[in-house]
């Protein structure tokens, strides 16, 4: 199984959560400008090549669409979701730590 | 109206070409085909597409290539053209930022795939200079020591274009190391 100890890229991670529902390639560029707040804007090659990646790896599958829609709906995979959860753990405790350390420095305790 | 420009690029130059058909495209010339140092505009409203460029991994008429294309088509941009394993790209700025490698991993492999393209090509013409000068000097022929000036002034310049993408991927990868 592709489980990981490294950090996911940005990118990543917002395909991740935007695949929770199927979604085409320029579904998931909207959907992550909008989770993201407008912030982050995926560029095409960028996300092309994240897919395939999370593909091989098993973390995203694609859909079987209609014979005559061009357009290639991905979901999220049992792999995916776990790999999702061990990121958002990793970003809890990123937060909890800066947290801890810049609170003492501000209140000087 | 269309107008045909005929223009000059070297590889390593993209993003000198990028910038110049994005300045075209914000004078009110927007791209609508691209060949051998060939460029055709029509006339646009000042800035109304970005155009981007990219070399492909794999050839722009393989499967593999027609489905990267058709994937950024799918994002609302416009496949205009393609010279060898590059392709050409424009979409409208109303319809939100355009960008092929928004992330230094992409355009680092980006860089490294133009590199590996142009490495043989200078090797190539370095064996063509030797052969041609070993040639000349044996039969004394100027013809082939004049061939053989011409592939090492063509090395030359493609070894100066490797090493300028190679600083420009070596930066790029020092930044990776503190930012995505």
């Amino acid at each position: 199984m592709g489980t990981i100890n490294t950090a996911l890229t940005e990118a990543v991670y917002y395909i991740l959560l935007s695949l929770m529902e199927p979604l085409h390639g320029y579904g998931i560029m909207q959907n992550v400008e909008e989770l993201s707040g407008g912030r982050l804007h995926l560029a095409a090659g960028t996300l092309y090549g994240a897919i395939s990646t999370m593909q091989e790896k098993g973390w995203i599958t694609a859909l079987d669409g209609a014979a005559d829609s061009r357009k290639k709906e991905y979901v999220i995979t049992d792999i995916g979701r776990e790999v999702l959860r061990a990121e958002y753990a990793r970003l809890k405790e990123l937060v909890e730590n800066g947290r801890a350390v810049l609170e003492k420095e501000e209140t000087g305790v | 109206m269309r107008q045909v420009i005929r223009k000059w690029f070297w590889a390593w130059e993209f993003d000198k070409e990028e910038q110049w058909l994005n300045d075209m495209a914000a004078q009110g010339k927007a791209l609508v085909s691209a060949r051998y140092c060939t460029y055709e505009f029509e006339d646009s409203a000042p800035g109304e597409y970005a155009v981007r460029l990219e070399m492909l991994e794999h050839a722009p008429d393989s499967s593999q290539g027609q489905q990267y294309i058709a994937f950024v088509e799918e994002t609302g941009a416009e496949y205009i053209g393609k010279v060898m394993k590059w392709v050409y790209f424009r979409k409208k700025t109303a319809d939100g930022p355009f960008e092929l490698h928004g992330d230094n991993a992409t355009r680092i492999k980006h860089l490294g795939g133009i590199i590996r393209l142009l490495k043989p090509l200078m090797a190539l013409n370095v064996g063509v200079g030797v052969y041609n000068l070993c040639i000349g000097i044996g039969l004394n022929s100027v013809v082939n020591v004049l061939c053989a000036c011409m592939s090492a002034a063509v090395a030359w310049l493609l070894y100066k274009g490797v090493v300028k993408l190679n600083e420009k991927k070596q930066r790029l990868e020092k930044e990776a190391q503190l930012f995505e």
